[in-house]
């Protein structure tokens, strides 16, 4: 099993925490000049993606995680998996809906995206931060509106659904910024 | 052969805080100098150690004359050891600005080698020295930062206003909750194995530091007398520490002593720290028979200790002296968030 000291703890590692995979945010050494030294750390917990604090002793040792990051092509939803391939290996994985989450509606076949295997399990799939995506629904009317103010719902190929400027239309290819979900750019 | 790109060469300090450094030195040694204490420079390089389980002294080895064989020496953690012997030797009150050095400490507010002001008041008890170290400090920081007048907490004050609790009677239970309530959650076997100093400084680190110091310096002083350090120990109930702190901004910048003069003592506590050493697996280290030998006001004494002539020496002269990290005060005065903005080559550029 390995482990790491307290010495090693850096933003970015990747160590078990209460049965968890989890990532180290921050790491501050605290120590009283004449007392116990600490490591007080912000750590997310990879599979809620929530963040906590924690406080270890000086010299202790936590158990690494065996966890990834991979880019994945990725290839079709079964209805009920996710399907990637490694572009190197043409290695594939099937990823679950907990893994994939709300991000689902902005896999797109073809598009790569950074893979986080746990034991070689996925555990986080994260789309590229920009999508090019077909509206496939939205309000026809309004056309001639370039003003570019207000704006209307459009639902895209993969479901999701985003707020576009009014003169976009439906078949037309949009741009999309799948961490905040707001479109960019007529692509 | 290959050029380093990554442009770690350069200094992380501005020329502007490198400056501020300069002017604060200045500004110090016109302070002492005004008050006439003397400035003085001992060796870094030492073969005795700190024996205080909670430092870690850097070894080095020296080969060469007097050596052939080698001799391991110890960089300082700070200059106390050799400063007491001058002042042992009849100094009178004396200051020293220099380098120490810190194995393992590395992080927002450490580096493993930093620079202290240590400074040493003959005749002085621990609430002069404070009253001392407050106006070298506001002198230097109040222009710029329009600080409040210092204000002095017992330790036992500033626990029981910032945890409820009372640092003196306090169990690892009582510590356990005050952390539960405040959302520190530390690994159980804190809770199964720690001794009540673990709690209490992680308890100090995490509540209480964070709230000193706002606006004003804020001076801890009677700490528990297991954290004596190099301090007396003065009769209350419990015994406290003529030990002090002295805290802005939630960071501790000083730590000062009423100084322990009894030798007798003083080594039982260096002993008791080398066996808190051993039951930690921490390396042994020598201690130092110049310091005890210089403490001695017996000349009965002092041979049994194995000094050969101290034409000088007459024990520990009554004192209070008090280490200022030159560093820490340097960030306060320029608000930096970290002290590699105020060092010009940070441990990882060094």
């Amino acid at each position: 099993m390995a482990t790491y000291s307290t010495n090693e703890f850096k933003a970015g590692l990747k160590v078990m925490l209460d049965g968890d995979p989890a990532s180290i945010v921050e790491n501050e050494f605290v120590k009283p000049g004449k007392g116990q030294a600490f490591s007080r750390v912000r750590i997310r917990n990879l599979k809620t993606g929530r963040t906590i604090e924690r406080t270890f002793k000086s010299g202790e040792t936590i158990e690494a995680a065996d966890v990834a990051d991979v880019e994945m092509q990725y290839l079709y939803n079964d209805g009920q998996f996710w399907h990637f391939m490694n572009p190197e290996t043409y290695e594939q994985i099937a990823s679950d809906k907990n893994a994939v989450g709300e991000n689902a509606k902005w896999l797109k076949e073809q598009d790569v995206c950074i893979i986080t295997l746990f034991n070689g399990v996925p555990l986080i799939v994260e789309p590229p931060n920009t999508v090019v995506l077909k509206v496939t629904e939205t309000d026809p009317g309004l056309k001639g509106d370039t003003s570019g103010g207000g704006g209307k719902p459009a639902t895209l190929e993969t479901g999701a659904v985003v707020r576009v400027p009014l003169f976009v239309q439906i078949g037309e290819s949009i741009k999309v910024n799948t961490r905040t979900g707001e479109y960019l750019s007529r692509a | 052969m290959r050029t380093d790109t990554s442009g770690d060469w350069q200094p992380v300090a501005t020329l502007e805080v490198l400056r501020l450094r300069a002017r604060l030195l200045e500004q110090i040694r016109a302070f002492f100098s005004g008050r006439r204490v003397l400035e003085v420079e001992t060796p870094v390089l030492s073969a005795a150690a700190v024996t205080d389980p909670m430092l870690a002294s850097f070894a080095t080895r020296y080969i060469g004359p007097l050596f052939p064989h080698g001799q391991t020496l110890y960089l300082h953690t700070s200059p106390e050891f050799p400063m007491k012997r001058l002042l042992a030797a009849g100094s009178g009150s004396i200051y020293q600005i220099c380098k120490v050095f810190r194995d393992g400490e590395s992080g927002r507010r450490h580096n493993p080698e930093f620079t202290m002001l240590e400074w040493y008041r003959v005749g002085f008890d621990h609430h002069q020295l404070m009253t001392e170290t407050g106006e070298l400090v506001m002198k230097l920081l109040a222009p710029a930062l329009g600080l409040n007048p210092p204000e002095k907490l017992t330790y036992r004050e500033a626990f029981l206003r910032h945890t409820n609790i009372n640092p003196h009677t306090a169990t690892v239970l009582d510590y356990a909750a005050v952390a539960d309530a405040h959302g520190i959650r530390v690994p159980i076997d804190l809770h199964q194995h720690a001794d009540v100093a673990v709690w209490r400084d992680l308890l100090l680190t995490h509540v209480v530091e964070p709230k000193l110091g706002q606006g004003q310096l804020t001076f801890i002083y009677d700490y528990p007398a297991c954290q004596a350090s190099l301090a007396r120990i003065q009769p209350d109930e419990p015994p406290v520490a003529a030990r002090f702190e002295l805290y802005l901004n939630g960071m501790e910048l000083a730590n000062g002593f009423h100084e322990l003069a009894d030798a007798d003592e003083q080594r039982t506590r260096f002993e008791q720290q080398l066996h808190a050493r051993a039951a930690s697996s921490l390396p042994a280290v020598p201690l130092d028979e110049r310091l005890l030998a210089a403490m001695c006001r017996d000349a009965q004494v002092s041979r049994e200790a194995g000094c050969r002539e101290r034409p000088l020496a007459h024990g520990l002269p009554d004192c209070a002296g008090v280490a200022l990290g030159f560093d820490r005060l340097v960030m306060i005065a320029c608000g930096a968030r970290s002290i590699e903005e105020v060092l010009p080559f940070p441990l990882d550029r060094a």
